[in-house]
């Protein structure tokens, strides 16, 4: 390396000239990504170090006063009569919506794999709610989920009495993860389609040859193979299904009771609401290492489940 | 020789410029921009206080006034966290419900003094009572700038068609009693129709409910806001009697059910006379305002408040207080009363709300506002009202059920906001 930028220097340049041509290609790769460099920086590790420095004080907005407290907000996690019902709350929403959103993104997908007529239509059809604006999209739902709304009228037209979808308890934690679900299963659907199209085609035909059944084939080969993909799907829904918030304040405002009152939600009551600054951020920081230990997990565990042809 | 007159020329050209820079240097820093956040958007309410600001501007030329509508819902939630950004603004209203925290955490500017030295303010004819939870130490903190009780707004078409009597046939009769108002919504309620909405309370507002429970002598806490008397009887009575009129009569809309009186789909609403603009215009139907009818506790009434303050976080509070001085006078709390009914004693007089509220008769002026405000007691509040109101609406939620057990809920609501209400 050294030879070869002694070799590209141009003559009649001084050896001890500070801008080599390692230096400025340091710069320039630097130069490139600086925006993105700034960008984390100001928007991600600047308020992430000032969320940990906020959960050690208590912070009076209206009193406008700012006191060192130490542990005490983490001291408060224990004490904290509401967070076992809100991280229960997290977990059955997370793995609900994480084995409805993959499962039935999975089938979709494979079901749209299929080479039929018009099926670029099906395609754009399920795919559509991802790019429809979420606050709208829980509106409408909200709607529908009434006890008089849509759903239950569609219901009574085959003499079924609904449930009060959002007023029950059970219900109203189904109906979020269902209109999480159909909001985003668009996305996922696509991402495994692309990995379905990507599996070689002779392995089914010579899994035929074999005599092979088709679900057989679907489990050999079909899912080792889309098995990354399977991977970074479940690890972003997980990190997603932490992070939601506008469904529940539009929908359920965490009730009944504290029955959908989510990690995320709750934080923004304490921080938001309550005027809880202090406490919030320390919840955001459990947030953050909750995310952080399950993405780490999932990643590990990639080396046991994931199947890669190299 | 050129370079002298060059020289002169420069000189002659920085003495004219020189000062007209200063003087321009010094009008932008004498120029104030005030920033005020409201709940509304609504075109006339805007159009009302641009009008005031540009009045307040003849007198100071160098103050901009301009306003910011942050969505109802979430506007407490939006202010504060302006404060923490760094970005308060210079003047707020204020919820009733919130204004104790503001006023008890410093967070405002006292105007006393301002409003006292301000020519032909009249200070002393703002009522007492209205000014109660604004008040600290002597000193006003937010000027409660509009005090609105509650009333039922009726569909006398609907009442009609279902061969109940209506308010006005009960109030003649003497017999305007909840009991009353509860089988005339339960017979509205069995046609299809909605029978008796409170407005906004959606089963989350719950401290709207006080427009009901209040007939029964029933409060959340006791006076000095130090303990709970949810599981005392009055509020026991109140409520198991609003849970039978959801879930046995079918009067009210259940949790979950949704009707909107001014669509003409329910018998009555309960609100603020300022929904009187809400009423249809194109498919008009017979209607009434009347008083909130009689409880087991007697007559009685309420009222909601905003108040309008400054904030110490400001950059210009004094400017700020000159301003609320000036939008508060008995001049324009004048035209603010068509929209938002005045706490001072002049302006509570059938003559003047009349003039102001050309959709009401003078019946009902009578009896709903100026009886109202004179009698009502405020919306219920509290210092941390958001935590509160947060553990109330969880805990109620135990008693939006047909099977409800009430005073059990209610026992366990005390449990939880006991301790907050002693902080």
């Amino acid at each position: 390396m050294a030879v070869a930028q002694q070799t590209a220097r141009p003559e009649g340049r001084s050896s001890s000239s500070f801008w080599t041509i390692a230096r400025r290609d340091s710069l320039a790769g630097f130069l490139f990504i600086a925006p993105q460099l700034i960008g984390i920086t100001l928007f991600v590790l600047i308020p992430l170090c000032l969320v940990f420095w906020y959960s050690l004080h208590e912070w009076n907005v209206l009193a406008n006063t700012f006191t060192y407290t130490g542990l005490t907000n983490y001291q408060m996690l224990l004490e904290d009569t509401s967070l076992p019902s809100v991280l229960g709350a997290t977990a059955i929403f997370s793995a609900g919506l994480v084995i409805f959103n993959l499962s039935l993104a999975l089938l979709l997908a494979v079901l749209l794999n299929q080479k039929l007529a018009g099926i670029t239509i099906f395609r754009t059809l399920f795919f559509s709610p991802v790019v429809v604006s979420l606050v709208a999209w829980t509106i409408v739902w909200g709607f529908l989920l009434q006890k008089n709304g849509g759903i239950n009228g569609v219901l009574l037209v085959f003499g079924i009495e609904g449930p009060n979808w959002l007023r029950e308890p059970v219900t109203a934690m189904i109906s979020v993860i269902i209109v999480q679900v159909f909001k985003n299963v668009g996305l996922n659907m696509i991402l495994f389609l692309a990995a379905l199209q990507g599996v070689p085609n002779e392995l089914y035909e010579a899994a035929r040859i074999d005599g092979a059944p088709r679900f057989k084939q679907f489990r050999r080969i079909t899912l080792p193979l889309i098995s990354p993909t399977i991977l970074l799907t479940s690890i972003i829904t997980i990190v997603g299904s932490l992070q939601v918030f506008a469904q529940i304040a539009v929908l359920t405002q965490g009730g009944p009771g504290l029955t959908t009152t989510v990690l995320v939600y709750y934080l923004y009551q304490q921080a938001f609401q309550f005027h809880f600054f202090g406490y919030g951020s320390t919840l955001s920081i459990m947030l953050f290492v909750i995310v952080a230990v399950l993405t780490f997990a999932q990643w590990q565990m990639r080396k046991r489940i994931v199947f890669y042809e190299s | 020789m050129n370079y002298h007159r060059t020289l002169k020329s420069a000189v002659a050209a920085l003495a004219v410029a020189v000062p007209l820079c200063w003087s321009g240097i010094a009008n932008a820093q004498d120029a104030v921009n005030l920033r005020m956040t409201i709940w509304s958007a609504n075109e006339a309410h805007l159009k009302l206080f641009g009008d005031i600001a540009a009045g307040f501007k003849k007198d100071h030329p160098n103050v901009t006034v301009t306003y910011e509508s942050l969505p109802f819902d979430t506007y407490t939630t939006a202010l504060t966290t302006q404060i923490a950004g760094g970005n308060a603004p210079d003047m707020a209203w204020i919820f009733e419900t919130a204004a104790y925290d503001f006023v008890n955490s410093g967070a405002l500017y006292p105007l006393t003094d301002t409003l006292k030295a301000t020519k032909g303010y009249n200070a002393e004819e703002l009522s007492a009572t209205a000014a109660e939870r604004w008040t600290k130490d002597g000193k006003l903190f937010a000027y409660p700038f509009s005090t609105s009780p509650f009333a039922m707004f009726v569909n006398n078409d609907l009442i009609k068609a279902s061969g109940a009597k209506t308010p006005a046939e009960m109030i003649a009769a003497g017999q305007w009693t909840w009991d009353n108002a509860i089988a005339t919504a339960s017979t509205v309620g069995k046609t299809g129709k909605g029978g008796l909405i409170v407005r906004d309370f959606n089963y989350q507002i719950w401290q709207n409910l006080a427009s009901v429970w209040n007939g029964w002598g029933a409060s959340p806490w006791s006076a000095d806001g130090k303990t709970c008397t949810m599981t005392e009887k009055p509020m026991v009575d109140a409520l198991t009697f609003i849970h039978d009129a959801v879930f046995k009569n079918k009067a009210m809309p259940g949790p979950g059910e949704s009707v909107d009186f001014f669509a003409g789909n329910a018998a009555m609403t309960i609100t603020q006379i300022s929904r009187a603009s809400l009423l249809p215009k194109d498919k008009p139907f017979a209607w009434d305002l009347v008083p909130l009818p009689k409880g087991p506790a007697g007559n009685y009434a309420l009222i909601g408040q905003a108040g309008v303050g400054v904030m110490q976080a400001g950059r210009h509070a004094k400017t700020a207080a000159e301003f609320v001085a000036y939008m508060t006078n008995p001049e324009n709390s004048a035209k603010l009363s068509q929209f938002f009914p005045s706490a001072r004693k002049s302006l509570l007089n059938a003559e003047v709300l009349k003039k102001t509220n050309p959709l009401l008769s003078q019946e009902q002026i009578d009896k709903v506002v100026i009886s109202g405000i004179a009698t009502g007691k405020v919306i219920p509040g509290h210092t941390g009202f958001a935590q509160i109101q947060q553990a109330v609406r969880s805990g109620l939620d135990a008693v939006w059920r047909p099977d409800a057990n009430i005073p059990t809920a209610l026992q366990q609501i005390c449990g939880q906001i006991g301790p907050l209400l002693k902080r």
